[in-house]
């Protein structure tokens, strides 16, 4: 068990994040592969501050500030989400491209 | 043992992660991404860090309960009932993913990682406490107005209304 065990789930989480994140048309999966890309955040903070400098407490505040980004982000996502499907009647990404240059 | 934990652990959170997108059932979808973070919590509790741990197993049990609210509102498809698949650009993804994954462990693996400096506090809650609300406050304050912020414009955009208490399909204003 060692720092590159972590940071190797970090980077598996990361991918299968990124993955769901690019191929989902429904927001709301695609905000679930926006959390798991937080997650591996998680892991590899909690990993740096374990492995790397265990004596002071940086790492540990990081990860508060990412799961708390991750709390944040699922409120703002949910409030799109609503505003979008009121106005447009919009669930996809797909539908979404108003903005799209 | 603790080994073993955390490659079963660090394996099941993976696998969990994949099953998110890969079943039908959203809220099936919804419990595989929960679980996956049970299993992170744990890996951070396996890690001393005690407080980090259980915070992340609470909160994210209550962030996708909630989630499942939205995803039986939102999603055509909330039971499971008909297999269907809802992916754009599908190979895409799969190759951008694959080669971050592979870009990243090159790096984890060929990276010279920094000796170990310090050693691990009788009581990590502790110092993290005394960090947050001595030199890393700000970090504190910025948290708690990201969070206020977050409130005020989640309302905002979530509410029927606009500005003004004017409904937001009218332009001119009129009730």
């Amino acid at each position: 068990m060692n720092l590159e065990v972590f940071l190797l789930l970090a980077a598996a989480l990361f991918s299968v994040g990124l993955y769901g994140a690019l191929s989902q048309q429904s927001i709301v999966m695609l905000m679930m592969g926006l959390e798991l890309m937080i997650n591996a955040l998680l892991v590899a903070g909690a990993a740096f501050w374990f492995y790397v400098s265990p004596g002071t407490p940086d790492g540990q505040v990081l990860v508060l500030v990412a799961v708390t980004v991750m709390a944040l982000e699922m409120a703002m996502g949910f409030a799109v989400i609503t505003a979008l499907f009121r106005t447009r009647d919009v669930d996809m990404t797909d539908e979404a491209g108003h903005l799209k240059g | 043992m603790e080994t073993v934990a955390v490659w079963v652990l660090a394996v099941a959170a993976v696998g969990f992660g994949v099953a998110v997108f890969v079943v039908d059932s959203m809220a099936r979808a919804t419990f595989a991404l929960l679980a996956s973070f049970l299993c992170v919590g744990v890996e951070l509790l396996l890690l001393d860090l005690d407080y980090l741990g259980v915070l992340v197993i609470l909160m994210m049990i209550m962030e996708m309960l909630i989630m499942a609210v939205f995803m039986i509102m939102y999603m055509m498809n909330p039971g499971g009932l008909m297999p269907m698949t809802m992916v754009h650009n599908n190979r895409g993804a799969l190759a951008i993913s694959i080669g971050v994954f592979t870009a990243l462990a090159a790096g984890i693996f060929l990276t010279p990682w920094p000796p170990r400096r310090g050693t691990v506090p009788a009581d990590p809650t502790f110092s993290v406490g005394q960090a947050i609300m001595g030199p890393k406050m700000l970090v504190m304050m910025v948290i708690g107005i990201a969070i206020l912020a977050t409130m005020i414009a989640s309302v905002v955009l979530a509410t029927d209304r606009g500005r003004y208490d004017r409904p937001s399909h009218r332009e001119d204003g009129a009730k």
